[in-house]
């Protein structure tokens, strides 16, 4: 089985989402490749190929949407030889190479997978719906190559101890009018402490913390001296009162930190298939016949309102 | 003399924007999968999903501010279903294109991007496409950017905040470390998330006037789409394996008599958080 694993950067390293596919791939595959676009593809071979890459197809994508251009170059390297399953993670810009080359390819796409399984010739993708209740396989009829979106977090990331991979230049590339999306500004906005998918302790925040400005006092303190990140159900999200990037759950993000504290949540299906993973629930609100106590560790019956703040001052007389 | 003429504001054009909505079963509601099929069942009434509310919301604001044009919803739905789309109609929306077809059922992400990109192309000259990024019972999240490559269209997807000036239309786009501002020349997908704008409530006028607006219905071959690229055959997967997923149990449940905190204090001492 030949897989490509379509590589995303973080700065100048591998994005941890891309590790976690290559480490996937060396298990199912003889032969793993990379697909890379963006900058400074020489500086990513090494743990590209440490991770299980022999070779790094890689273009400049410059100011043009990475995805857009990552779904031209796709096309062009499966015209000239292609995989038997291609795969990506689950993110902005893995999204659009993956709906793309769909169409460019005329081929069916499996997201949000949590689980891949190879038999024979059979590619098999596992999802989970009704709130990580029930779990199903979908399998590929049809002609390869697949295309398949992987929720990261689905999969450990581990070494496989190779050297780095050869970098391949693709030519130029013909996106068409798509390419003239251009990225004119990037915005790095400032974070305090981890990012929430790798953070050891998630504090959220849903309806039940009563207000947009009751998020930072609450849930961002609270993470805060816990050296965590914030999130957020949906219902906040949907609300206006804190951005999508911050959204755990089946249309957001996965996470599976140590610890995950739910104020005011309720725990919809949406919000619970995204931190059911997590080592260790606690949960605060206010409603005992929440759904969310379902799953809790630790479920305090109480208001998020008087219960937090006390948390706060005890959490910071300690320090 | 010379004669007096009118200026004539170019940039104040009619603007025509096609907003993407799915007819959904409530998601309060517990889901089921049909057991002849394991797909979603998508049987009695169906609402508007509350994400493709954002993008209506935006398409009104947007032609607003254009000072002129008008919203036209673009849905598909295997059963004639209209409920969703009047709450849409309702909220301002002028007319609609219901793609309606039994030969639609289990269609994937791709067959709905052909179809919606087809009921588009019959909407008449649009300038934007707006999409939610997701639906909330499929969640694929790939429809987008499939409509605007089928379309030769290009697409910004993640949009946070939606400007439109001289043509061009200009986007704050979601990445994983804050956002990039990205634009691109019209006609062009933009696929908005949720909490981007807040959705007006339909008024009384507004659902009164819904019952008349036109809802153009037609099939999936009236788009020129075979029944080979649509529905259970233009799929090409099938699910082969139903289960459960590992239960999780509830643990310790504590009503707060003011003390609450420090059994959390004292949890997360066991955790070594702290």
């Amino acid at each position: 089985m030949r897989v490509w694993v379509y590589a995303e950067a973080e700065g100048d390293k591998p994005a941890t989402s891309t590790l976690e596919l290559l480490t996937k791939a060396r298990e199912i595959a003889d032969t793993v490749e990379a697909v890379y676009v963006g900058p400074n593809a020489e500086a990513l071979a090494g743990p590209l190929g440490e991770y299980g890459a022999t070779t790094v197809h890689a273009v400049d994508n410059g100011d043009t949407l990475a995805g857009v251009v990552g779904a031209a170059a796709l096309a062009s390297l499966v015209a000239s030889g292609a995989p038997d399953l291609i795969l990506f993670a689950q993110t902005y810009d893995g999204r659009d190479a993956l709906a793309r080359l769909s169409v460019k390819l005329d081929r069916p796409v499996l997201t949000n997978g949590l689980g891949l399984t190879v038999d024979g010739d059979k590619v098999r993708v596992g999802t989970a719906i009704f709130g990580g209740n029930t779990l199903i396989e979908t399998e590929f009829e049809g002609e390869k190559p697949y295309l398949v979106a992987i929720r990261p977090k689905s999969f450990a990331a581990e070494s496989g101890g190779g050297g780095a991979a050869t970098v391949a230049a693709i030519g130029d590339v013909d996106a068409g009018r798509a390419a003239e999306a251009k990225v004119s500004e990037r915005h790095v906005e400032e974070r305090e402490g981890p990012k929430l998918e790798d953070a050891t302790v998630v504090v959220s925040g849903g309806r039940g913390i009563g207000g947009a400005e009751n998020y930072e006092p609450l849930v961002e303190q609270l993470a805060k001296l816990l050296g965590g990140a914030s999130g957020a159900s949906r219902a906040i999200v949907d609300a206006g009162w804190v951005p999508y990037s911050k959204q755990v759950g089946q249309t957001g993000k996965t996470v599976k930190p140590k610890v995950y504290i739910a104020l005011g949540i309720s725990g919809a299906t949406q919000h619970l298939v995204g931190m059911k993973g997590s080592d260790n629930i606690i949960a605060v609100n206010k409603d005992g016949e929440a759904p969310i106590f379902g799953i809790a560790d630790l479920g305090v019956v109480g208001d998020v309102h008087k219960v937090v703040p006390k948390l706060i001052e005890t959490l910071k007389a300690r320090h | 003399m010379k004669p007096v003429t009118g200026i004539i504001d170019r940039s104040q054009e009619p603007m025509h924007v096609a907003v993407c909505v799915k007819q959904i079963p409530d998601p309060a509601m517990p889901g089921e999968l049909d057991p002849g099929t394991n797909t979603l069942k998508r049987e009695g009434k169906l609402i508007l999903d509350e994400s493709d509310s954002y993008g209506v919301e935006m398409a009104l604001q947007l032609v607003d501010k254009a000072g002129s044009g008008e919203v036209t919803l673009v849905s598909m739905a295997p059963n004639n279903e209209v409920s969703g789309l009047r709450t849409a109609l309702a909220m301002g929306a002028a007319k609609a294109v219901l793609v309606s077809d039994p030969a639609l059922a289990g269609s994937d992400a791709l067959s709905t991007a052909k179809v919606l990109a087809k009921a588009i192309e019959r909407a008449g000259d649009v300038d934007l496409v707006l999409t939610a990024t997701e639906s909330t019972d499929g969640y694929t999240g790939t429809v987008p950017a499939q409509i605007a490559e089928l379309l030769g269209w290009p697409s910004l997807t993640f949009a946070k905040h939606v400007d439109i000036a001289d043509g061009k239309v200009t986007i704050q786009r979601q990445t994983e470390a804050g956002y990039d501002v990205v634009s691109a020349s019209l006609p062009a997908v933009v696929s908005v998330t949720a909490g981007v704008v807040e959705p007006r409530y339909p008024s009384f006028k507004g659902i009164m006037a819904a019952k008349n607006k036109p809802v153009d219905q037609c099939t999936a071959s009236d788009l020129g789409l075979g029944a080979d690229q649509v529905g259970w055959a233009g799929a090409r997967q099938t699910i082969v394996s139903v289960g459960a997923a590992p239960a999780r149990e509830a643990g310790e449940k504590v009503e707060d008599d003011g003390s609450a905190h420090e059994r959390v204090v004292q949890f997360l001492e066991q955790l070594k958080v702290i």
